[in-house]
């Protein structure tokens, strides 16, 4: 029997793979944006997975245990933390490559990858 | 097809070091010493219910400084990159956003249909949308309030605002939104953030230092001293630079 950890270490890893697969095979730029959300929604699972504890709760302190034994409770807070800036982040990222994508269809009529030829070598 | 072959085999290689990995691992049988610390140290310095809002706004607000000016960075250059294309109305690419995969680049496939009338949104979307706007708003507000209470705080409060402009966009595709309002509000939480930054500097321990107001008691709402008002600001900029990032995607797409 896997335990949480595994299954969503797994998960994370997987959908890394599955991304950069589509990153990196896939002609059309929209797939290419979609396969890296992928890929860090991948890295996010991955990082909060880490931080999970067996057997103890959120790292919230409140009525069910003192403030005191806090520390043998709650399960890492830090990659919560992490993984909240790099959600942010990644939708930042996520519009910026999409203004870009749109532009590039706005002149040149094609979402081909393999059309953008400027930059080849 | 050599792509393909050259694809797969990083990837191999790539699983396999995930595979190592993923077997590996053991998860810690305790909290790590920084974590500890955390755990730790919370409650009796800055009075916080919630370990992870603490460390964004208070032991790595720093960097959480610095995440809402990238934020702005990428809704600012959003902005800069789609300004240019509402001006060429021949360049405008066709309504149809179902386009082949691999790109169909014919010049004749440009749809010249449904130039100024834009799809009839449906009744239900409308309704909902008066519906569900103000509450929508309401709870991101109580988001990011309860922030060092409860699960939630600025980025999420800020994402849920952000979601009631989505969803107005949504409903009425040709409104516009004043980007001086959206300028405005941003810009005063932001400068506001890092005055109250500074203002620890000067009466409490330090840069960000959240004891500028009393602590209050664990788990008030008024409590945790300035980090429910560094929380809202948060929201707000955070709020107002996806609605930014929003209404540029939607006048590009409109006009």
């Amino acid at each position: 029997m896997p335990d949480l950890t595994q299954i969503a270490l797994t998960t994370g890893f997987l959908l890394i793979l599955i991304g950069f697969y589509g990153a990196l095979t896939k002609p059309n730029l929209l797939r290419i944006i979609v396969a890296f959300t992928l890929a860090s929604t991948g890295v996010n699972i991955v990082i909060v997975a880490v931080g999970y504890l067996r057997g103890r709760t959120a790292p919230i302190l409140d009525a069910t245990f003192a403030a005191g034994e806090a520390a043998a409770r709650v399960i890492d807070p830090l990659p919560q933390a992490l993984v909240l800036t790099a959600i942010v982040i990644g939708l930042g990222t996520t519009a910026l490559m999409l203004a870009y994508a749109y532009q590039l269809y706005a002149k040149r009529r094609t979402l081909d990858i393999a059309k953008f030829t400027d930059l080849k070598w | 097809m050599i792509k393909h072959l050259a694809a797969l085999l990083l990837l191999s290689v790539l699983g396999a070091l995930f595979a190592s990995l993923l077997m590996g691992y053991t998860p810690d049988p305790a909290l790590n010493p920084t974590a500890r610390y955390y755990a730790e140290r919370t409650a009796p310095d800055l009075g916080a219910a919630n370990l992870v809002t603490a460390i964004v706004i208070s032991y790595r607000g720093l960097d959480t400084l610095g995440e809402v000016t990238v934020l702005f960075l990428a809704a600012a250059i959003v902005g800069l990159v789609l300004a240019g294309s509402g001006s060429r109305s021949g360049s405008r690419p066709g309504a149809e956003p179902g386009a082949e995969p691999g790109g169909n680049d014919q010049p004749g496939a440009a749809n010249p249909g449904r130039r100024g009338a834009p799809v009839p949104v449906g009744e239900l979307l409308t309704t909902g949308s008066q519906l569900l706007t103000p509450m929508m708003l309401l709870l991101g507000v109580y988001v990011f309030a309860n922030g060092h209470l409860t699960p939630g705080g600025g980025f999420q409060g800020g994402a849920i605002l952000a979601s009631a402009t989505l969803l107005l966009l949504l409903a009425e595709p040709l409104t516009r939104l004043s980007h001086r309002l959206i300028a405005g509000l941003e810009a005063l939480s932001g400068l506001l953030f890092v005055v109250i930054a500074l203002l620890g500097l000067v009466l409490a321990g330090g840069f960000l230092d959240n004891r500028i107001l009393p602590l209050g008691t664990l788990g008030n709402l008024f409590s945790a001293g300035a980090i429910p008002l560094i929380s809202a600001l948060i929201g707000l900029k955070v709020g107002a630079e996806f609605s930014s990032i929003l209404a540029s995607l939607s006048e590009a797409e409109e006009s």
